[in-house]
Order: C-alpha cells, then structure tokens, then sequence
C-alpha cells in the first residue's frame, strides 16, 4: 500500500521565507568571528589517529625480503574482490629460494577497496598493512586505480619483523647441510 | 576392491550408543562413514592394504559379555547385557564390522588419543600452510582443528629435511610435510605393482625416497598425489598454481579412452587448473592415469579454432550454417564422425542425417592401452554410436570407402565431425574439389582446406553422457564456459537441420534432448538426464556382444568377444 504523507501548506511568514533567510545569515555571521577549521589539502594535512585504515600495501622485511607468499588468503577474505593475486615460485638459486613461493602479480584495486582491513588481519605473514597515512587516489583511467606489486611495495616499504620465520629456517637448513645435529 | 555378493550380509554395530547395520566384515573405518560417523585416519585407504601406522583412527571396542563357562549373557543390575569393553583403544583401521561390535568414537580416552597423536603429527610438521597446496584439502590441517593444540609445546628445533626432491617428471616431494603414513608406497606396490618408493633412515629422521636408479615416473604416478593426506607429494603441473578453496570441482569422464575414468575438473573463473580422479568403484576405484589429467591443456591451445569461417573468411555463425546446408544439399553428402562424440551429439547428427541422408563413417582411434584405465580405444563414446542407431559396424582406420566414392565423384558433400580426413587416408587435393564442412575444436590439416568451418567445444565446455567400454552411461558436467559466440555442437547440429527444415532452432537444453532421446532411442527408455546417477547406469550390451571391440581386459573390464589387434581394419 501507497502511503500518502500529508504536506503542511506553508504559514504566511514562511511564505515571505524572511525568517528563514535571518536564520540561515545568523549562522553565517556567527562562523565568520569563530576559528577558522578549513585545512588548505593537500598543503596542510589533517592529523591522522592511531590505527588509521589507509591505503593498502606489501611490505619487506628489514632484510630486503617480500615478505608475501601469496596464500591468496586476503584474496579469499577480501569482501569486495578487490585483490587479485597471481601466484609465482621463486626460482631454485635465488636468494629466498627456501620461502619456495611468491606471488608473480599482486593487484588492488582502489575503487573497490573498502578500507575494512580484513587482509591485514588475516595475513598469516605480516606482509600487507592499510597505511597508517593519508594518500589521495587521483588519476583519469580506471586501470590508474589499480595497484600492482612494484606500487605495493613502494607504498608499503620496510617494516619490523618480529619472528624472522623464514631467516630461521634457512639458518637451520644450513647447520643441518653443515652436518648439524639434524 | 568390491566385492561382487549378490546378498551382502548385514551386521548390527553400535557406534556411540547408536545401533547401525552395515556389511558385514566391512572395514571398521568405512562402516562409519558409510552411517555418517567420521573417525579420523591418515594412513587408511578404502582401495589399499591396510598399515594402521598413522594411530589416528584409535576408537574404544567392546563385544557384549558373557559367562566363560556358561556362555549366558552377563547382565548388570538393570538386566541389560554388560559390554566388555577392551582395556585400551583398538585402531578402528585394522578392524571390521562384526555383528555386535560396540565402539566409541568421541568418549574422552578417544578424545585424548587423538590429540597425543595430532602433537607427535606435528612436533616436526613446517608451518608451511601458507605456501602449501595441500592447504584448504589438507587432513592434517583438518584434524589438527579438532584435535590439535593451537599451539605448540615442542621448544627444539624441527627435523631439516629436503624441501623439493623431484621424485618423478610429475611429482614432486616435500620431505618435511610428510607423516609417514605410507599410502603413497603401498599405492606404488599394490595397484600401480611398480615398487618404486621406500623410506630410509630411522625415526624421525625418516625419509620417503625412490629406490636407487629408480624413479616415480610410471603414468599413474600422480595417484600417489591424490592420496597424500598432507602436502609432501605435489603436482609439479599443479604446484604454487592456485589454492584449492578457489576452485570450483566439476563431475566430468576422461576422453581420454573408452574406459570412461570418472573425473573431477577443477577450475576458476573459467580457467581449467587440474582434474582429479572421481571415486566410482565400478569403473575407476580412486585411480587415473596422469596422461588424462593433462587433457585440459587443449581447452586453451594455441590451434584452438574460435571464428566461423567460410573458404578461410571470418563469418557469422548464421552465414556458416545457412553455407553449410547449401554445401549438404548440393548432392550426395557423407558424414565422418567417431566416438569423440557426445551420446547427445551421436543423436543430433542421426537426426540429420535422417533429413539429409549420407553414409556415416565413424574413424577409429585405437592406441596400446596399458591393460588398466587406458584401454585400445582413443574415443570414449564408440558404443554411443551404436546405441543410437548412427551406426551399424565398428569405426574403421582408413577411409577407403569414402576416397574410393569421392574419386568416382559419387560424393560431393563431405561432412567431418572433428575428424582429419588427410590423417585417415584422403588425399587434400582430393578435398580441396569436394565440398568440404568441418565442425572441430582445434585446427589440423583439414579444417584448413575446408569450405565451412564452424568451431564446437571440448568436453569440458558443454555437458552430456559417454558410453564407456562396460556399456555404462556416464554422464559429464559443464565445467567452464566455452570462447566466446561457440555453441554446443549439438545445438549447430540442429541449426543445420533446422536450415534444412526450414525450421527453427530451438537450442535444446541437454535435459531435453534426452527427454526426445528416451522416447526414440529403445536402449534409453525410461531414462532422463537427471536420472542418470553420478556413476553411470549399466546399458545392457548384449546386442552387441559380437562385433570385435578392439579393448582387450582392463581394471573392471572383461572383453565379450574376442579382442581384434589393433591394426586390424574391420
């Protein structure tokens, strides 16, 4: 059923809208004595609060290493599929050659990224972080919204690693290759 | 492996307090699933001897108790039989249903022996789940959520071991993953009975590794894959590709050969990434031969035909078809096909043929089969053919026939169902002068003299049901869509009637052609499409009991007649 909402025909003084023209300047001339809160962005930057959800971003270890894998677990938890991973291995002789897996792509993209942080927690190798920062998304393409891992990694730097998981198994690999107890 | 009682005798168990019949002698493990009770096992195998290594499958037994001099029943105070339960848990692998067994599967010993056995599982399992292909399918994963600890109370250092040891051209081991269950080296020994794999060294030092100057490179190697309860044996094709809890698995047959292996494609947003065996123990067990599993590279090929085409001009799919009925009613028109066709596409095409009369040749394919999955015969719907009524004798290898017909000109028409007429023995220029229509999915020498081309999908792109070497109908699912603008070959095949009519299409669902294919194909009478049950219905072959099939004994096959060799022309 239709519902009708019943419109109250105007007063005579609202229909001269003189009160509402001496409210709306009343405020007006109220704001113009107060302090000014307008930021001149992208010169001035708005203070950003402690557990801020920014940009999402890879990072490395303090050695140098990607820490991602690629399980494609915030691929799977990523409520609007806005990562797309494309999972590599990483060749037999290189440096990281014991973490076997890494991914050959890495895509997120920004005009569906909700910001919700759901990847960072679920990232069993503390490899992507929502930036604890401001960044504005400009650009005139749609692919430009599109993060790929060189940008990811620009975007997320280095951070501190608390486990070195990986650096202990290679140091273990080694003593047992150099006749160690195992 | 199945056994054939024609009246299985049932035993009455008691799982939790609950009486459940099942049959008897059954191994204790399946009996329980087969009720809906799971009891947690690694190294147990329905289709392999049985080790009773892993310990997982410890449950609580008891038999009902009676006097030892009397043999009456022992009573407690209520007047029930008292059950005499063992001292100390039993594994339920190595043990079978009799009737009245009593066993407890979730009592707190149960519970407790189960997650002994989870922590010793993983003092020295890597925490590679990230990396793993086994995460997501993984029973180690699984159980360690029911039973594990969720932390770890082991404080030295784990066992180092090799990390990707390449057992075989397929597979590839990771030695730290592996618990030692041992399927993989009793799969090898039992049913592939090529020993190959062994563990040296003692305790948690062990290792799984292939004799010296041996390999894991037999063609049912990647079976040892499948099995693997945790990640240490991978597919080298498969590993770092896609994690499993992405992919979509999809009920399909292997076309690889006539013994019509049940199999499972498993794909992602239309993208094809493995096939696995699918369990049918009439036909298949758990196996498959790994040569099957790389049949879905074709689906994205490099000559895979995706444009309608006339004389080599790209065409829409309505001129290709209105050309194709021309080029058919110019004269005497012949029919090539085999049994790569569908049952479905086997119908379609007698329907055609019964509007635009020409003789049908189906081509055969025979290979060596390896006496086991892989039979003598290279298409997997031969015996489709014959029930439908398209044709009345074997395929044959060279089209002498035909050659002989178009030399005379008595044919002007030929139509090819995917098949390379050059390969079975005409000559191109004697095609180039012919008219020629091929319906295919991948580019050989024909299709590229033909005058209409008109591109069809693979198996894995459309559904439909295959008669295998048995007489079994088994039916195949619509894994990933096809390229863009191809339709199934059924539907072409009745487009070209329906140009012949003068009708219209009328694009029929696969449901729907059997509804017209039960009424008019005696064989089918009765069946529908959704009745047909995932492991197939039995035909009954007997009609054709005589003609000379070129498959020779096989897993679950016995040949009728005898066996033609394979070079043979019938």
């Amino acid at each position: 059923m239709a519902k009708v909402v019943e419109r109250k025909p105007l007063s005579f003084l609202e229909k001269t809208y003189i009160p509402q023209i001496v409210g709306g300047l009343t405020i007006t001339l109220k704001n113009v004595f107060r302090p000014k809160v307008t930021l001149q962005y992208p010169e001035e930057r708005p203070p950003i609060p402690q557990g801020y959800r920014g940009i999402p971003a890879l990072v490395k270890d303090p050695h140098g290493r990607e820490k991602c894998v690629s399980c494609q677990l915030c691929e799977f938890v990523c409520p609007p599929k806005a990562i797309r991973i494309t999972p590599g291995e990483i060749a037999e002789g290189s440096e990281n050659e014991h973490v076997e897996k890494a991914p050959e792509d890495f895509e997120i993209n920004m005009l569906r990224c909700i910001y919700c942080g759901l990847c960072q927690e679920v990232c069993p190798e503390e490899a992507i972080f929502l930036q604890g920062d401001f960044n504005s998304l400009v650009g005139t393409t749609r692919e430009e919204f599109v993060n790929h891992k060189d940008k990811l990694y620009e975007l997320g730097g280095t951070r501190p690693d608390e486990h070195y998981k990986w650096d202990k198994k290679k140091e273990a690999a080694e003593q047992a290759a150099a006749g160690g107890h195992h | 492996m199945s056994e054939g009682n024609a009246e299985p005798k049932l035993a009455r168990i008691n799982i939790d307090g609950k009486d459940y019949q099942v049959p008897d002698g059954m191994n204790l493990v399946d009996a329980c699933e087969s009720v809906g009770v799971e009891i947690p096992h690694y190294c147990y195998h329905s289709h392999l001897s049985v080790a009773g290594n892993c310990r997982m499958c410890l449950v609580e037994m008891g038999m009902p108790m009676r006097d030892r001099a009397t043999g009456e029943p022992v009573l407690d105070d209520d007047g029930v039989q008292k059950i005499g339960w063992m001292p100390k848990p039993a594994i339920a692998c190595a043990s079978n249903a009799k009737d009245g067994t009593y066993i407890k599967t979730q009592s707190p010993l149960v519970k407790s022996c189960r997650e002994g056995v989870m922590e010793f599982l993983l003092v020295n399992h890597p925490l590679d789940c990230p990396i793993c292909d086994q995460a997501g399918e993984c029973r180690l994963q699984e159980f360690s959520t029911d039973y594990g600890r969720g932390f770890s109370r082991y404080v030295e250092e784990k066992n180092v071991k090799p990390k990707r040891t390449e057992l075989g051209p397929r597979v590839t081991l990771d030695d730290e993953r592996c618990i030692l269950c041992s399927r993989c080296v009793r799969f090898c020994e039992e049913i592939d009975e090529n020993p190959v794999l062994g563990f040296i060294e003692r305790g948690s030092h062990s290792t799984l590794t292939c004799f010296p100057g041996k390999k894991l490179d037999s063609n049912y190697s990647l079976n040892t894959v499948d099995i693997c309860p945790v990640g240490a044996l991978t597919s080298t094709d498969f590993r770092f590709k896609m994690r499993v809890w992405f992919l979509k698995p999809t009920k399909s047959i292997c076309t690889e050969s006539s013994a019509g292996v049940n199999t499972e494609v498993w794909s992602r947003e239309g993208k094809i990434y493995r096939i696995t065996p699918r369990r049918n123990d009439e036909v298949n067990d758990s196996w498959m031969a790994d040569s099957g599993r790389a049949l879905y590279h074709t689906v994205e090929a490099e000559d895979r035909m995706k444009r309608f085409r006339i004389d080599g001009q790209v065409c829409t799919l309505g001129e290709a078809t209105l050309r194709a009925r021309e080029l058919i009613q110019v004269g005497t028109v012949a029919y090539v096909a085999s049994g790569k066709l569908s049952v479905e596409e086997q119908y379609s095409l007698r329907k055609l043929v019964e509007k635009e009369p020409g003789r049908v040749t189906f081509v055969a394919h025979t290979q060596d089969g390896d006496g086991r999955l892989i039979s003598n015969d290279a298409t997997p719907n031969v015996r489709g053919g014959l029930v439908t009524g398209l044709i009345k004798q074997l395929p044959v290898t060279e089209l002498e026939a035909l050659r002989d017909k178009l030399a005379a000109g008595e044919v002007k028409t030929v139509v090819s169902l995917g098949e390379d007429l050059i390969a079975a023995g005409i000559p191109p220029e004697m095609l180039k002068k012919a008219n020629l229509v091929y319906l295919g999915t991948h580019r050989n020498a024909t299709s590229d003299i033909a005058k209409v081309v008109i591109p069809t999908l693979t198996v894995f792109e459309k559904s439909g049901t295959f008669i295998n070497q048995q007489f079994r109908l088994q039916k195949f699912a619509q894994a990933v869509p096809g390229p863009a603008g191809l339709l199934p070959d059924v539907w072409i095949l009745d487009m070209i009637l329906a140009e012949c009519e003068g009708a219209k299409c009328a694009r029929p669902s696969t449901p729907q052609v059997w509804a017209r294919m039960a009424e008019e194909v005696p064989a089918f009478a009765g069946l529908s499409y959704a009745k047909i049950p995932d492991t197939g219905v039995l035909l009954d072959g007997s009609a054709y009991a005589e003609l000379p099939f070129p498959e020779t004994k096989g897993w679950h096959y016995e040949p009728a007649a005898e066996p033609a060799t394979a070079s043979s022309k019938f």
